[in-house]
């Protein structure tokens, strides 16, 4: 199969700060570097893009060396954290903004969707709107005409063709843009996240139809999104960008992982707690509390997945009443989701005998929702006292890949997001 | 399909030689839609509708008429006073407004020119056909006008063979306008003070061109000056333009060679100049 796009040492820098003070003598200063032969004064080697790290230029590598090939008819999703470089990758690609240096080299038409309804007049019909907005996007009138049709269909809105688009409802011109710009003709379609328009429904006729574009028409798709569930339904391999560099390129599920990993690592990189010594007394120490990774080294979990929690802890003399357990907090709601011990179940007090003790539980899988939680440990004697009483915390971020909800995968509210059991029946109640 | 024909490649910069009118081509179903919204916009929702058109120049030959000719007493080359200033203004507006619209295509159309590429070239273009639709209906109005003083109050104009040359002047201010506010609006990316100094420029430079007064006038009051009044292309164009329709203005084959060779430099370095930010404005805008 021959490369549909084929990207050479790309980089692209930026201009941090303030432009317009001072451009007249910066321009004539590139300028004459340019004419004597000397490389830019002001693109410096070697700078990569860590927003946070104040750097010494105000110029800044928002892509830096980038190589790779994309094969025809396959669907690329590009992951990366806010800033790694993902939206200048593709308007380069589209066409909107130049090149530092390198080159890109393809087979095709292009068609870029960073936006739907670009150039959409909310004085204009649905109907001008839609032969607008094709045009807009590189098709000719005919080929509009041609599809007029299947673009009024798909996004439902025949009844309001000669409508001014500004009486639409929100959804409604959602959809019609999508439909316009999902019918383009194009052999390489190139689309950032505006999939998180829309309902439930229309996401899910979309992602049908980018299915279908990729695989059955054999078109090549290049989708950028935060929303890993979608990149790992729609594309069968990934580029994760990581500070303008291309850090993996390679299936989705690798990439999935590898970003993941890496993406909460700096933040929260603690799985485990090592307790001290206040928190122990003359008959039992505590020792550690720890949760099982689902990625290496990230407090990324799986939603589909349950979650392992492991208490480590050494009794000295027997002990009754000892109860070891623990919360789980939303901090985003500040509610408490629930608080568990490990003799919940059990019908009366029984001691712990000397020895190493391991205790583990599981916070089910299919229960919390996406988001971020943190558990704290609860640990006491009964009517005794504390050991470790929400001193403590570990923090989880929930996420769903293939979880409940995989086909819609929008966004629920609340802190749980159970598995329901439903049972259809034909009949009357 | 023929894939080797839709081999592409970007680079950082291209060859300033390539003013990319193929491309241009292949879009010009956008051309006619974007002209087709700028028209049907602009009235929607107003109550006088396309009469908008209409007023506005109505008006500043009024106020022309009072100001310059009855107050300050310039000549009129001889002519009823509001059809030499109805002349004047039709001509300079066009102009005009294909200068100061184009000037400020890429802040204006910054959203659009940031999600999706065609060629930016189409907007200015766009600017200019839709500005011509407005320019037919004052055209309409100056007819109007002639036809008033020709046949009720038997003043004494007639047309010449110059008017012949009508669809050359149109073509001629277009591209001036449009070649002007290209390389403005190339540079207001960069530097914003410029679409200031495009407000009062547009209207100082009316008073440099012969919209108020004939050039014979400023030929007879400043001898040694007039040859300022001479080198600015409009005043080719707004005279020629007199001189065809109602037969009093100079013109001359060498001006409007003259005038035509600027015009082409103009343009061709418009749009070398624009083609050149377009690969970049949307990181600086």
């Amino acid at each position: 199969m021959s490369n549909a796009i084929k990207v050479e040492n790309l980089s692209k820098a930026y201009q941090l700060g303030q432009i317009g003070t001072g451009t007249v003598s910066r321009d004539l200063e590139r300028w004459f570097a340019r004419i004597r032969g000397k490389e830019d004064p002001f693109l410096k080697i070697g700078e990569t893009n860590t927003q946070n790290s104040k750097s010494t230029r105000d110029i800044v590598w928002s892509l830096r060396d980038i190589n790779f090939e994309i094969e025809q008819g396959k669907a690329v999703g590009v992951i990366g954290r806010n800033g790694a470089g993902k939206s200048t990758l593709l308007k380069i690609l589209s066409k909107i903004t130049a090149p530092t240096t390198g080159k890109i080299s393809g087979q095709g038409r292009i068609a870029s969707l960073l936006e739907v309804g670009t150039g959409f007049h909310p004085e204009l019909s649905g109907r001008e709107n839609i032969f607008l907005n094709g045009a807009i996007l590189g098709m000719r009138k005919k080929e509009i005409t041609r599809k007029l049709d299947e673009i009024v269909d798909f996004a439902g809105i025949e009844r309001y063709l000669d409508t001014p688009v500004k009486r639409y409802s929100s959804g409604m011109y959602v959809r019609l843009a999508f439909a316009v710009a999902a019918h383009l003709e194009s052999e390489i379609l190139i689309v950032d996240e505006v999939l998180a328009v829309g309902d439930a429904e229309f996401q899910k006729k979309c992602l049908g139809k980018m299915g279908e574009v990729s695989k059955g028409e054999g078109r090549t798709v290049l989708f950028v999104s935060h929303n890993m569930s979608m990149i790992n339904q729609l594309c069968s391999s990934s580029i994760y960008l990581k500070n303008g560099m291309l850090e993996l390129y390679s299936s989705t599920k690798k990439a999935i992982d590898s970003y993941l990993a890496e993406s909460t690592a700096t933040a929260h990189k603690n799985l485990e707690i090592v307790f001290n010594e206040n928190e122990s007394n003359e008959s039992v120490q505590l020792n550690v509390f720890k949760m099982e990774a689902h990625f290496e080294n990230s407090s990324d979990f799986l939603s589909s997945k349950d979650v392992n929690v492991q208490f480590g802890f050494k009794i000295f003399e027997k002990v009754l009443g000892l109860r070891i357990g623990f919360e789980i907090v939303s901090p985003s709601t500040d509610l408490c989701v629930f608080r568990t011990f490990h003799d919940d179940d059990y019908e009366e007090m029984l001691a712990f005998e000397p020895g190493e003790y391991v205790l583990s539980a599981q916070i089910p899988k299919d229960l919390l929702n996406i988001g971020e939680y943190f558990i704290y440990p609860t640990i006491g004697i009964h009517n005794i006292k504390w050991l470790s009483f929400k001193t403590h915390q570990l923090h989880l971020n929930i996420i769903n890949i293939g979880g409940v909800n995989n086909l819609y995968s929008d966004e629920r509210p609340g802190v749980l997001a159970p598995k329901i059991n439903w049972n259809i029946n034909h009949g009357k109640i | 399909m023929n894939k080797q024909e839709l081999k592409w490649e970007i680079n950082p910069s291209h060859s300033l030689l390539d003013l990319k009118l193929g491309e241009l081509w292949a879009y010009r179903d956008l051309l006619i839609l974007l002209v087709r919204r700028d028209f049907v916009s602009f009235y929607k929702q107003t109550i006088l509708g396309p009469l908008w058109f209409f007023i506005q120049p109505l008006f500043t030959t009024i106020v022309f008429t009072f100001v310059f000719e009855n107050l300050a007493g310039i000549s009129t080359d001889g002519l009823p006073g509001p059809l030499f200033y109805m002349a004047g203004i039709t001509a300079w507006n066009y102009f005009a407004d294909c200068l100061t619209k184009t000037s400020t295509v890429f802040k204006d159309n910054a959203p659009i020119f940031g999600k999706v590429y065609f060629p930016r070239l189409i907007m200015p273009l766009s600017i200019v056909v839709s500005n011509l639709v407005r320019f037919a209906v004052q055209l309409l109005l100056f007819l109007l006008f002639m036809a008033y003083f020709y046949f009720i109050t038997g003043a004494h104009f007639q047309l010449t063979w110059v008017v012949l040359l009508f669809p050359i002047l149109i073509i001629l201010m277009a591209l001036l306008g449009l070649g002007l506010g290209m390389i403005i609006s190339a540079m207001t990316t960069k530097y914003r003070d410029l679409s200031f100094l495009v407000t009062f420029g547009v209207q100082l430079l009316m008073y440099g061109t012969t919209v108020i007064y004939p050039l014979s006038a400023a030929i007879d009051r400043y001898p040694k000056y007039s040859w300022i009044i001479k080198l600015n292309p409009m005043t080719t164009l707004i005279e020629t333009f007199r001189y065809g329709f109602l037969g009093k203005g100079s013109f001359s084959l060498e001006s409007l060679g003259y005038t035509a060779l600027l015009t082409v430099v103009i343009l061709l370095f418009g749009i070398v100049v624009f083609n050149k930010v377009e690969k970049n404005f949307v990181d600086t805008v």
